[in-house]
């Protein structure tokens, strides 16, 4: 099965990196979505996967009997839906604003910061 | 109510038992205070007036901590916390070397001089809408990351700062500042999303997240796991971090937009804790893998270097100017991590501190010129000698440490670098670097002759007046300067420092004895 979701990864990656690399704001905003849930899918598949196996230690040992999957890439998981989550809820009120103010989401279009024809410095004086 | 009928367990194999010595809670106390004060900070939403001031006094406070806590590292060696007192590898352990301290010391430095700054900078709608909220939690962040010795937490305090430093760019919402806050935000974004990534690879193939440990087990994994893959992604993932040419294009996009002191605690903390999570990585964690790709660092610092240097000449604004001169700055940090040696990684931090320092106090001086001036932009900046003589000094000061010149802090790091790089051999890289001193200074002393020394065309009258510069402003920027003016005539103990730092980095055996007391598990 690990196969399987290694594959399904490297999709998510793959339409996360295309839709990252448009000029359109809103596409690099689902591609940043896209991309939080597929490194998440990613620890998650790093942890095993495998199927009604309970993660607990029977009485009077001291180490899991059989292979079961890892908790601990599902607790890491955990912390970066919330953390991926509030910054995909920042970054789309962002783009909200800079739709707002630039009235763009083209990329090449948002030169304010940089402008397109600004000056050289004075060579002399 | 069903009776355990195991024996009782042996505690002490998984818990710490004895009480924490009061001397280790420094370890913690960092985080802990900032986090507090940014918390009360917020609950005092209305008394907007006091913020500053509670601010500063927190500031003040964290610049004791970290000094309290550098010493006890010195005089003790590393220490180690672990949180619910699980013990290492599976507590979350907090430790700190020489070079945590050393960082967190003078972030907390830079943080202060900001604060102090930002009373005169920061007016009441910045306060009301949380700058200094954002601050003390930007501290955390930073704090954490400098502290923590656990790659998940690492990856956690990256994105605490990383938020509050969104939180902080945006502040005023000027379409300059929401243009930049696009760039720096996405691209900030996907690097951090990338650590995660390498984070995941790294827990998959180690199954453990304890710096130490990795440490310790990354020989045995040498043939198996994959560890050239690890350090190319984190190469890859902190250089964005720290703006390292070619994933630097977000700095110059976005650092001049906030206002001004936003935009000095930027340039002396966030590239620097990048730089920092990459030292720590490559050179404890997976010092011959650094070695392996230690050609391609080399390569990236010294292109970091030229771009930005290049760039910076290319500049006519004063702080695009500066945010160009962190990129080259940078790439001197690089140049110093693919060198290696006590040599390499000594000049490696001893230029990161320095570049904070005196980062943070050009982009003071920007602000104070765009006062006195009424522009930031070369083209109508003039007269500054005029109005300001002992601000003209500060600022000549600072050009000449920013570009490495003795009698200023930054002589000391580049000495080292070139000296580390012409040992190996790598004569090109010492010539990058010198090459890069030499076009910042044209840089700077063309934007010192620019809008200092040239007398304002159409004012007969004004530019003859003096100017006053409010004291909150003059005081953390003369601080900052008589800081790397004293680094500079007298850098043996902050050397000597550095020097047993990067040992302790390269020879991390007191690091892993602290986490693991009883040797190896």
């Amino acid at each position: 099965m690990e196969a399987w979701f290694a594959l399904l990864v490297g999709i998510f990656f793959t339409v996360a990196i295309y839709l990252l690399l448009s000029k359109s704001i809103i596409r690099v905003l689902l591609g940043v979505a896209i991309l939080g849930n597929g490194v998440n899918l990613l620890i998650f598949t790093g942890g095993r996967l495998t199927r009604g196996v309970p993660p607990v230690i029977p009485e009077g040992a001291d180490a899991l009997a059989g292979p079961a999957a890892n908790a601990l890439p599902q607790a890491l998981i955990l912390t970066a839906i919330v953390i991926s989550f509030s910054f995909f809820a920042f970054l789309l009120v962002l783009a909200w604003r800079a739709y707002e103010e630039l009235s763009t989401d083209n990329t090449d279009e948002m030169r304010v910061a940089e402008p397109q024809d600004e000056p050289a410095p004075p060579l002399g004086y | 109510m069903a009776v355990s009928t195991s024996p009782p367990a042996d505690l002490s194999a998984a818990l710490v038992l004895e009480p924490v010595a009061a001397a280790d809670w420094l370890v913690i106390l960092p985080v802990a205070w900032c986090l507090a004060i940014g918390a009360l900070l917020v609950m005092l939403r209305r008394p907007i007036g006091l913020h500053p001031f509670i601010a500063v006094a927190g500031l003040a406070g964290l610049v004791a901590i970290d000094g309290l806590l550098l010493q006890h590292v010195i005089a003790n060696g590393p220490v180690t916390m672990v949180m619910g007192r699980w013990l290492p590898p599976f507590g979350i352990a907090f430790t700190v070397d020489l070079t945590g301290a050393l960082f967190a010391l003078t972030a907390a430095v830079v943080a202060l001089a900001g604060g102090v700054y930002s009373m005169a900078d920061v007016n009441d709608s910045g306060r009301r809408y949380g700058f200094y909220p954002f601050l003390m939690l930007l501290m955390a962040g930073v704090s954490g990351a400098f502290l923590t010795g656990d790659i998940f937490n690492l990856y956690v305090w990256f994105e605490v700062l990383l938020i509050s430093s969104f939180g902080l760019i945006v502040l005023g919402s000027e379409r300059e500042q929401i243009d930049g806050a696009v760039k720096y935000g996405f691209l900030n974004l996907v690097a951090t999303t990338l650590f995660l990534v390498t984070t995941g690879y790294l827990y998959a193939s180690f199954g453990t997240l304890n710096m130490a440990d990795i440490a310790q087990k990354a020989e045995g994994l040498r043939g198996t796991a994959p560890l050239m893959t690890l350090t190319a992604l984190f190469l890859l993932a902190f250089g964005m971090k720290a703006a390292a040419f070619p994933v630097n294009v977000w700095l110059p996009a976005s650092y001049h937009t906030p206002r001004v002191v936003v935009s000095a605690l930027f340039a002396g903390l966030l590239t620097k804790v990048g730089i920092y999570a990459l030292i720590r990585v490559t050179v404890m964690l997976l010092p011959v893998e650094r070695e392996e790709l230690s050609l391609v660092i080399a390569a990236v610092g010294a292109l970091t270097m030229l771009v930005g240097v290049f760039g910076a000449l290319a500049q006519s604004d004063f702080r695009r100017m500066l945010g160009y001169l962190v990129i080259s700055g940078i790439g001197s940090i690089l140049a110093g991590i693919a060198v290696g040696g006590p040599g390499g990684i000594g000049g490696a931090i001893f230029y990161a501190l320095h570049s904070m320092l005196v980062m943070t106090a050009l982009y003071f001086a920007s602000g104070v010129a765009a006062q006195l001036g009424g522009s930031f932009s070369l083209s109508s900046l003039a007269g500054l000698y005029r109005r300001h003589a002992g601000f003209a000094a500060i600022s000549l000061m600072l050009a000449f440490a920013v570009s490495g010149l003795p009698p200023f802090s930054g002589f000391w790091p580049k000495v080292m670098l070139v000296k580390a790089a012409l040992d190996i051999g790598a004569w090109w890289l010492a010539a990058a670097l010198l090459v890069t001193g030499f076009l910042t200074t044209i840089a700077t002393g063309r934007f010192f002759l620019l809008a200092y020394w040239r007398d304002k065309a159409d004012d007969g009258l004004a530019g003859t007046v003096k100017a006053r510069i409010p004291a909150a402003i003059l005081l953390p920027l003369v601080a900052l300067t008589l800081l790397t003016l004293t680094i500079g005539l007298y850098p043996e103990p902050l050397l000597a420092t550095i020097q047993d730092a990067a040992a302790g980095l390269s020879e991390p055996s007191a690091y892993l004895n602290s986490v693991f007391p009883g040797g190896v598990r």
